[in-house]
């Protein structure tokens, strides 16, 4: 059977993560991947997730999940309460993406984004040759229903962590649940990012 | 509370007796955070399903303003069953198959626990007003004595709502080692200026009653238009606007021409039949002294408490439910609590149940708060979620 794509996110952002440590999913959905982080790497989990009915499918995995908006949820946590905040999927859904990723940087050693790639190929494509608003594997909205806030590339992330003077220690692209290495700014459909201030990197070198 | 009972097919929830424990015999008295003493006490309690041999499967039941020890089941002759009947039993949220389900009536209330009814082993008489001034620590630390008695070293969890979930935090704060985890329903960690003014109404309605002389009325006419008037505030605060209108919407109760100022409108008629049948179970001199233990709570009183430090050292699970609707408890206060779990750290799941219900929704949003609870409680017997 063919992997979802986001399994294959699933997969890099658990090798990403050390085995007993704390992490906080922003945005978690139904708790697959806390379940997961839970399961291979014995991790204690917290998830925020502002749907109901997925709330309802985090308590009955037990998963211990807070019914909030992840735009102000976080603003309770002492710095570095978690060795990692993760963003996957839901950095580019929240009204203020700045805002919340610098929240994230300061209450986890390490964060982890992951997004969908607005400016790939088959975007490019759909936006060039047909003069619509792209509908793709990873972007499968249409304009009037797409969750999604903020439209970002590749590129506009790696500027944008440049400017903030965010740390990228690692990266992972995706396209078609595989991951790819060359020129991700056109082929990716998604892309991972393992994050830390600037000043954590510097204490911890 | 209003909602159709479903009658328990549960053979273990028959012929149902209250069980009762007397302790703090003088000169042991209980001290209460008055500095005044109270004993003997006595604590009426019900129990349901099997306390297993470790004795770690027992969960601790906390009752509202107007409840009392029988929580599930019939007692003999009975047709109703007890005030939590849809969430314990066999299969039910608190599954009697597998969990040991203790509820017990709050001191200073009127259901076979030490009140203000009760005898004053000083005067032979009904203590009426010389009764001394509770709290939901008092409270809670008479149910400590009675779990101690029932040889139970950590319970599975405490769980409660609106009044039920003070105490809840109050095990929290005061036996954080004696729980694995907590289940605080639609409740505060302080009553906010709003509350207690609809307690202070109920409780002037009591005192305003000529019957109700200053607390000294057994024997003779109770203060039952007072209680009444105090159950029917009561009520309004319970539901909602939406959950009014759904039930009574503007409908007359008659068809003829109305008489003045009767119960014309269903609403009133329901209120007059609520405040009326109260009267017949519940004393005011307990209304008048629980609903002061519900006003003075304040978890964050003294003692240095705030926010950031009120639940340090809790190892406990904790899972916060609210309910939209409720405009008494108001989902912003449970929101609180669980502001405070975050910055000690504490394993929490916050839960802001969808319901019209309004505050009422605790005891009536059974298949929700039974998924919910079930399992949670799953989670805290399996010991999952990692580092824990």
């Amino acid at each position: 059977m063919e992997q979802s794509p986001a399994k294959t996110e699933n997969k890099i952002i658990i090798e990403w993560i050390n085995k007993g440590s704390s992490v906080l999913d922003l945005g978690c959905g139904d708790g697959e991947l806390l379940a997961l982080l839970i399961k291979e790497k014995q991790v204690r989990a917290q998830g925020i997730e502002l749907s109901e009915t997925a709330i309802r499918r985090c308590v009955v995995q037990g998963l211990s999940v807070f019914q909030e908006d992840i735009d102000t949820g976080l603003s309770e946590y002492a710095d570095k309460s978690f060795d990692y905040v993760i963003l996957n999927q839901t950095f580019q859904q929240v009204k203020k993406p700045d805002f919340v990723l610098k929240e994230a940087l300061r209450v986890g050693r390490k964060t982890i984004v992951g997004f969908p790639n607005f400016v790939n190929a088959s975007a490019r494509f759909q936006i060039f040759f047909k003069g619509k608003v792209p509908v793709t594997k990873s972007l499968p909205y249409e304009w009037y229903d797409t969750p999604n806030l903020h439209f970002l590339g590749i590129a506009d992330f790696l500027g944008y962590c440049k400017k903030r003077s965010i740390h990228i220690e690692n990266s992972a692209f995706v396209t078609k649940n595989k991951k790819i290495k060359l020129f991700p700014n056109f082929f990716a459909e998604i892309g991972l990012f393992l994050l830390s201030s600037k000043d954590t990197s510097q204490v911890t070198a | 509370m209003e909602a159709k009972r479903l009658t328990t097919s549960d053979p273990t929830l028959e012929n149902i007796e209250t069980k009762y424990y007397t302790f703090a015999q003088p000169p042991d008295e209980l001290v209460l955070e008055s500095g005044e003493k109270l004993g003997p006490i006595t604590l009426a309690y019900e129990t349901y399903g099997e306390l297993n041999k470790q004795k770690t499967n027992a969960i601790l039941v906390l009752h509202a303003l107007s409840g009392d020890a029988h929580a599930a089941g019939f007692q003999k002759g009975e047709t109703v069953p007890g005030w939590w009947d849809n969430m314990i039993g066999s299969g039910k949220g608190l599954d009697t198959n597998k969990y040991f389900v203790i509820c017990s009536n709050v001191i200073g209330g009127c259901r076979g626990s030490t009140g203000p009814s009760s005898t004053n082993p000083v005067t032979g008489k009904p203590y009426g007003t010389d009764f001394p001034i509770i709290t939901i620590g008092d409270m809670v630390n008479a149910q400590k004595s009675l779990i101690d008695h029932l040889g139970i070293e950590k319970l599975l969890t405490v769980v409660g709502g609106s009044m039920g979930g003070m105490e809840v935090l109050q095990w929290m704060v005061a036996y954080p080692e004696r729980i694995r985890s907590a289940i605080p329903i639609a409740t505060t960690m302080k009553h906010t200026p709003q509350q207690i003014a609809f307690n202070e109404v109920g409780r002037q309605a009591i005192m305003a009653d000529p019957n109700w002389k200053k607390g000294h009325y057994y024997g003779s006419a109770i203060p039952a238009k007072g209680l009444a008037v105090a159950r029917m505030i009561g009520h309004i605060t319970y539901m909602s606007d939406t959950s009014m209108t759904e039930k009574f919407g503007r409908r007359l109760r008659i068809d003829k021409v109305p008489l003045k100022f009767g119960a014309d409108f269903e609403v009133e008629g329901y209120l007059r039949y609520r405040g009326d049948n109260f009267v017949k179970r519940f004393d005011a001199n307990s209304y008048l002294y629980i609903t002061k233990a519900i006003d003075y709570f304040n978890l964050l009183n003294g003692n240095g408490k705030s926010l950031a430090n009120v639940f340090e050292g809790l190892k406990a699970r904790v899972f916060v439910v609210a309910f939209k609707s409720d405009w008494l408890y108001p989902a912003y206060q449970s929101q609180e609590i669980v502001k405070a779990c975050k910055l000690t750290g504490v394993d929490t799941t916050y839960c802001e149940v969808s319901s019209t219900y309004g505050h009422d929704a605790f005891l009536l949003e059974v298949e929700e708060e039974t998924h919910l609870i079930k399992h949670f409680l799953n989670g805290v017997s399996n010991g999952n979620n990692g580092a824990h």
